[in-house]
């Protein structure tokens, strides 16, 4: 059997690339889908651990569900943002997007 | 119903007629004068159905009708207040009950009801007279009183006051009952305030009835420490009284039973006006002439005498005391009889008069004649009511003369200008001559005269001479003036235009002077002495043994005596003669002979007491109250308080609040706000993954000190 280690290898590497392309890309949609990688990689986590856990106890699933469940919500409001910022200003790039600056 | 329960009841109905006149049904004169009259006809039927049943109870002095509650919570202890009737009650509930009941039916007339509203009166005023239109030529006919409504209300209360007083078996009720009359008094003397003589004559009543209230109020506030009782069968049990003996006062030697007599006495002495507290009785006069009789005649002073009538077991207690009640009663008998003989107004005369009359009644007290002053008190209120409702009607019957000829300088109330009215009025006439002959002691018919010799017989038969003579003369200057007043009124030719053209009043003031000329001639016959010569037997002396059963040593018969009976014979039939003779043919002032200014002038009592009272009263009160103490000492201070506490507040302001609080705290930390914003708000770049970096960055620079400061 894999070893818990390696899971949590796996999860780190995949929420570092999340935070990297949340932290370089210049798309607005790219950013969201940085985003997505991280929550995942923490859905990961969750399963991880509730399998090499108590395995009735099901809370880390549960909890795994409800992570979908935001995301996916997350995603649309997200999306929607962007299209609207798109229609009015024509760009999805976040750095153009600076009206709330001083 | 039972017995206890309709003496409660007996004052409620006036009481609840005037609420309901003022509450509901002032705008309908008609409607406010039937539910006065019909709460005063209900007290009426109570009190006779009481006084029937007392009569039928054996010792009723012994075993009265009596309930009480308990009212106050005085410690451990209750204040009880109650109804008690015994035969003092009884007596006094019935001509009560009867003089308001024919008082209240008097006003209907008095008031002109049924008469058309007046060209151009006003509330407050006395009613003009209306015109009318009658077969196509003018009349001046009397018109309704504008405030015909508020009249009865007060006159509702006012028997509400008297009744409650009547039947409260302990001083504070009756007390009660003493002020709300007096209220009522001020209210009705005043009840024409458009009248500057009417508004002076009401607070001049008060006033005056004031002082002595506030000596009776003592007197019962002392009582009640003394005792701990303010109930009179408690109070006269023989234990009590003993203690209210011989407790020392501190006052004169004084012992307590004669310092609170006293006290009491002082309150009657102001509201049955006796010397030196009469000055206001005349000047109410000044009010409608229902209350005139209502009042000032037949209840509220007869009220005053009632209390001492009720407290004599403590007065009688001191000498002293009863010397002091003789005397001030004898002299003031006396003294307001010779006023009475040089006063012109007709109601004025009959104001001393029963100032005089009350002063028969408190001698007799004094004298220790219990059942003669009840007698008298009964018979007077009686007789009294009905002379002044008579010159009510007289006066009524002027008026209508005075609307005739259209001259309103002639005075509808100087004897002077009347004159011959016998036959214009002759109800009025001969109830008048009832009323008048009783009050003046008229031999063997009138009421007057066994009430007035039972008084002369104690006051012989009790070895007080001097007492006995003032009275004697006191009572032949009564038949002398009240002859003097019957003259000039109804005998002889008209002197006035006015005088011819009067005429009979209505039924509602004609049938209550019948009814009470009875009562003035009979009411003597249940008290005629035992042994008096014919007469005595043939009825019996049920009032002195029905009324002395109140005490609880019955008073005993007086033996007979001729010089009394004689005296009281002469001075009333020689009284009444001289007065005749001197004024058959008297047709002006300046033709009558005691038109002395001493006399006319009251013995000039209101000047010296504005001198001596009222006018260093006005001066201290100006000068020292309030120019001195009220704007000197008292604005001084309060406008001292207005620059000191604006120098506190300047202080405040300029060395607190500007500097510290707005300066340092308000304004000093919006500076350090805007300067804080201003060195931050490079960072405020507006782009997202600046601010990730910077979240970032700071969670791991958090991380890593968290890590190595704490865990490690």
């Amino acid at each position: 059997m894999v070893p818990l280690s390696w899971y949590l290898i796996f999860s780190a590497a995949l929420f570092s690339i999340g935070l990297f392309g949340v932290l370089s890309r210049r798309n607005a949609v790219a950013i969201l889908l940085g985003i997505e990688l991280m929550l995942n990689a923490v859905n990961v986590n969750l399963a991880a651990f509730w399998r090499y856990g108590d395995v009735a106890d099901i809370a880390g699933q549960v909890f795994a569900i409800i992570v979908f469940a935001v995301a996916a919500a997350e995603v649309s409001v997200g999306l929607a943002l962007v299209i609207s910022v798109y229609r009015r200003r024509n760009t999805v790039i976040a750095d153009e997007i600076d009206l709330m600056k001083w | 119903m039972r017995t206890e329960l309709l003496i409660w009841l007996i004052p409620l109905p006036p009481v609840l007629a005037f609420f309901l006149i003022v509450i509901f049904t002032n705008k309908s004169k008609a409607l406010s004068h039937t539910i006065a009259v019909g709460g005063a006809l209900l007290s009426w039927l109570g009190s006779m159905i009481v006084f029937v049943r007392a009569l039928g109870v054996e010792h009723l002095g012994e075993h009265p009708f009596e309930s009480s509650i308990p009212w106050l919570p005085t410690g451990d202890t209750w204040f009880r207040i109650g109804v008690l009737v015994d035969p003092l009650t009884a007596v006094t509930l019935f001509f009560v009950a009867w003089t308001v009941l024919m008082i209240f039916l008097y006003s209907v007339g008095y008031h002109n009801f049924g008469q058309p509203a007046g060209d151009h009166d006003h509330a407050g005023l006395p009613p003009h007279g209306a015109t009318v239109d009658e077969h196509g030529h003018k009349h001046v006919v009397p018109s309704i009183e504008p405030m015909y409504s508020r009249f009865f209300a007060f006159i509702g209360l006012f028997a509400f006051g008297m009744f409650t007083l009547v039947v409260s078996d302990n001083l504070l009720t009756l007390f009660v009952g003493w002020e709300i009359m007096g209220l009522c008094s001020y209210l009705l003397i005043g009840f024409w305030y458009g009248k500057p003589s009417a508004r002076d004559a009401a607070v001049k009543a008060f006033m005056t009835t004031r002082i002595g209230d506030v000596f009776m109020l003592l007197g019962i506030a002392y009582l009640y420490s003394v005792t701990g009782t303010l109930t009179f069968r408690e109070i006269f049990n023989e234990e009590i009284l003993h203690t209210l003996q011989s407790v020392p006062s501190g006052v004169l030697n004084f012992s307590a039973a004669g310092l609170i007599g006293l006290l009491l006495f002082i309150g009657t002495v102001g509201k049955s006006a006796q010397f030196p507290l009469h000055v206001w009785l005349p000047d109410a006069m000044e009010g409608p002439t229902p209350v005139s009789a209502m009042i000032h005649a037949a209840t509220m002073v007869s009220a005053g005498v009632y209390a001492v009538i009720r407290m004599f077991p403590i007065i009688s207690l001191d000498e002293r005391t009863m010397a002091v009640v003789a005397f001030i009663g004898a002299f003031t008998a006396l003294f307001a009889a010779t006023i009475a003989v040089a006063q012109n107004d007709i109601k004025r005369v009959l104001a001393y008069s029963t100032i005089s009359q009350l002063g028969f009644m408190i001698a007799a007290l004094g004298i220790g004649a219990y059942v003669a002053a009840v007698f008298h008190l009964i018979t007077h209120a009686f007789f009294k009511a009905l002379l002044f409702l008579g010159s009510g009607s007289v006066i009524h019957g002027m008026e209508h003369g005075v609307l005739h000829t259209g001259d309103h300088k002639v005075d509808p109330q100087d004897m002077f200008n009347m004159g011959g009215l016998k036959s214009k009025m002759p109800i009025t006439f001969w109830t008048f001559l009832i009323g008048g002959f009783a009050l003046s002691g008229f031999p063997l018919i009138t009421a007057g005269f066994w009430s007035k010799d039972e008084i002369l017989a104690d006051a012989f038969g009790h070895g007080h001479p001097l007492i006995f003579a003032t009275l004697a003369i006191a009572a032949f200057m009564t038949a002398f003036y009240t002859m003097r007043q019957i003259t000039l009124t109804f005998l002889g030719e008209p002197r006035t235009k006015e005088a011819e053209h009067a005429h009979e009043t209505p039924w509602t003031m004609t049938t209550p002077l019948v009814i009470l000329s009875f009562f003035a001639v009979t009411y003597g016959w249940v008290g005629i002495p035992e042994h008096f010569p014919l007469l005595g037997g043939l009825v019996p002396n049920w009032l002195h043994e029905f009324v002395g059963g109140t005490l609880a040593e019955h008073p005993e018969t007086l033996e007979f005596n001729w010089i009394p009976l004689l005296t009281s014979l002469i001075v009333a039939l020689g009284g009444l003669t001289l007065g005749y003779i001197v004024y058959r043919d008297v047709n002006s002032p300046a033709e009558d002979k005691l038109q002395i200014g001493f006399l006319k002038n009251k013995y000039y009592f209101d000047e010296i007491y504005a001198v001596v009272f009222i006018k260093p009263i006005t001066w201290f009160a100006e000068n020292i109250v309030y120019k001195f103490l009220d704007q000197g000492v008292i604005d001084g201070i309060l406008h001292l308080f207005g620059p000191a506490t604006q120098g506190l507040g300047d202080t405040v302001r300029n060395y607190f609040d500007l500097p510290v609080i707005n300066r340092f705290f308000g304004d000093g930390s919006a500076d350090v706000t805007y300067w804080f914003g201003g060195k931050l708000r490079a960072i405020q770049t507006g782009r997202i993954q600046q601010y990730f970096t910077l979240a970032l960055i700071v969670f791991i620079a958090l991380g890593a000190a968290l890590y190595f400061l704490v865990l490690a």
